[in-house]
Formats: structure tokens, sequence, C-alpha cells
């Protein structure tokens, strides 16, 4: 029963461990954004590509999500058109 | 209500086509420098993913315990909704990530319970598409449970050890790095009403449609 015991406080811990290494190698969250003037040269390049790609993309979903209500809307309200002239 | 609506989205153009200007005035962020420049897209877009869940949520609640039809046109339009801003917020996100942390995604509470919003919302869509009579109402279920991840999602930066920037950097924010943000949040919400508008009127004609062949039939 003690071996049992033993054995299953082993297992826990041999467990945990990775999880425990994991969080202590994490740096705190960030709690406040800081200002300054100028960018670190080495990472202009890069960066730019990142905030290309990503207002690139809120653009072209948006433009496109707008496009496609516009295109369901009037289809359906042709159809409305239709069946209304239709039924009198 | 008709009109309010080009009207919103026209709006909504112009700031956006105005939003880099004001977003490339603003300073750097002293860590991560230019990268940190997509929080002025990431904030909004994930802040109405939330709403959505929220509009989602409430008009599921009111049409099953309520009986009201046109609840459900409300939160299908917030659904789709949903998964489009979740979709921003998502992609902007490891994109800010990658620079910022090294990595594209970490499973931490925050991107995992968002994550897990946008599934929901994807198969809501999915279950009203393809689910047949009655999915209606189990769609509704499953929106609750949609919106319940809402505050958990919201405060998992304070509770739990993560990467992602807390809920205080937001108040804190220096008044230049808040202009471009403010701004832009103003210009994501006004899209947001006038598409949300928009879609739950589609949905409110669907409807209409379906009660025309319907007398049509019977006649």
């Amino acid at each position: 029963m003690r071996f049992y015991r033993l054995f299953l406080i082993v297992l826990a811990l041999a467990a945990a461990a990775p999880q425990a290494t994991l969080t202590a190698m994490q740096p705190p969250a960030q709690s406040e954004f800081v200002p300054v003037e100028d960018i670190p040269p080495g990472e202009q390049i890069p960066a730019f590509t990142m905030v290309g790609a990503a207002y690139g993309f809120v653009w072209v979903v948006l433009l496109g999500y707008v496009w496609s209500i516009a295109r369901r809307l009037q289809k359906v309200e042709s159809e409305i058109t239709v069946l209304e002239s239709r039924s009198k | 209500m008709k009109r309010l609506n080009p009207l919103l989205i026209g709006l909504s153009a112009i700031m956006l086509g105005v939003a880099p200007w004001i977003i490339n005035a603003a300073p750097y962020e002293s860590t991560m420098g230019l990268v940190q420049k997509i929080f002025y897209f990431h904030f909004p877009s994930a802040i109405l993913f939330l709403v959505a869940a929220l509009i989602c949520g409430v008009a599921s609640a009111i049409f099953l315990f309520g009986k009201k039809a046109s609840a459900d046109g409300w939160a299908i339009a917030a659904a789709e909704l949903g998964l489009v801003f979740g979709s921003l917020t998502l992609v902007t996100g490891p994109l800010w990530a990658r620079k910022a942390w090294g990595v594209w995604w970490v499973w931490d509470p925050r991107l995992t319970s968002s994550l897990l919003l946008w599934m929901i919302f994807s198969a809501y869509l999915l279950l009203r598409k393809y689910g047949g009579p009655g999915s209606d109402k189990l769609g509704a279920g499953m929106a609750l449970f949609g919106m319940a991840n809402v505050p958990f999602i919201y405060v998992s930066v304070n509770v739990w050890r993560t990467l992602h920037p807390q809920t205080s950097v937001v108040p804190t924010l220096p008044t230049d790095m808040g202009i471009p943000l403010w701004f832009c949040f103003a210009a994501f919400t006004m899209l947001f009403v006038a598409l949300l508008n928009l879609r739950a009127r589609l949905e409110h004609q669907r409807a209409r449609v379906e009660a025309l062949y319907l007398a049509e039939d019977e006649a």
C-alpha cells in the first residue's frame, strides 16, 4: 500500500515537473505600454511585413464581407419583388 | 435605418482609410517597436468579437425563452459577424505574436478560449445552414454557451499567467496611443453596427421569402 502511495506521488511530481519548468521560463505578462520615439533598426523590415499583412488582411476581409452581404441582400430583395408581383 | 447603414459604412471606410496615417503618427512601443501597431486593428476586432457573442447569446435567449422569432435573425447576424471579427482577431494576433513573442501561437487561456469561441460560432453557423428542422433551438442553446465563454476570455489574462498583454494596458494607454486606438475603435464599431443591421435584414427578408412561398403553395 505504501509502495503504491509513493509511486503515485512520484508519478504526480513527474507529470507536474515540465509544466512547472515552462511556467518558470515564461516572462511575466505586460501590464502597460511605454511609448518611445525611435524604433530599433534591426526590427524595421520584418515588423513592417507583419503590420502590412495584418492591415491588408483586415481590409480584404471587411471589404469582401460588405460585398457579400450586399450581393445576398440584393438577391433576396429581387426574389421578394418577383414573388409579390406574382401574388397580385 | 435604411439610409443610416450606407452612411455608417461610408464613414467607417473613410476613417479606416485615414487610420494608417493616424496610427503612423503614434509613438512606438518600447519593447515591441513597429509591430505593436497591429494593436490598433487587433483590439477593436477582439472587442467586437466578444460583443457579437453577447448579442448572439442575448438574442438566442429571447428567441428560446421569449418565443420571439425575429430575435433568431439577430442571433444569426451576430454569429456571422462574430466569425468575421473573430477571424480578424485570430489572424492579426499571431502576426503580432510572431514578432513580439517569437512564436505564432501559444496555448494560453486567452488564445485558447478565443479559438474555442470562434469554433462555437463556426459550429453554430454550420448547424443553422445544414442542421435542418429544429436546428434553430439547438443553435440558440449553443449560442448561450458561446456567451458564457465571454467573461472567461476577458478576465483570463488577469487570472492566469500568460504572454498576452493584460486588460490594464488600454486604461493606462498614453494619450498619443489612445487617440489612434479609439479612432479605429469608432470606425470598427460603426461598421459593425451597419453590418449587423444589414445581416439581420437579410435574415428577416429570407423569412419573408419563405412565407411568400408558403402562401403561394396554399393558394
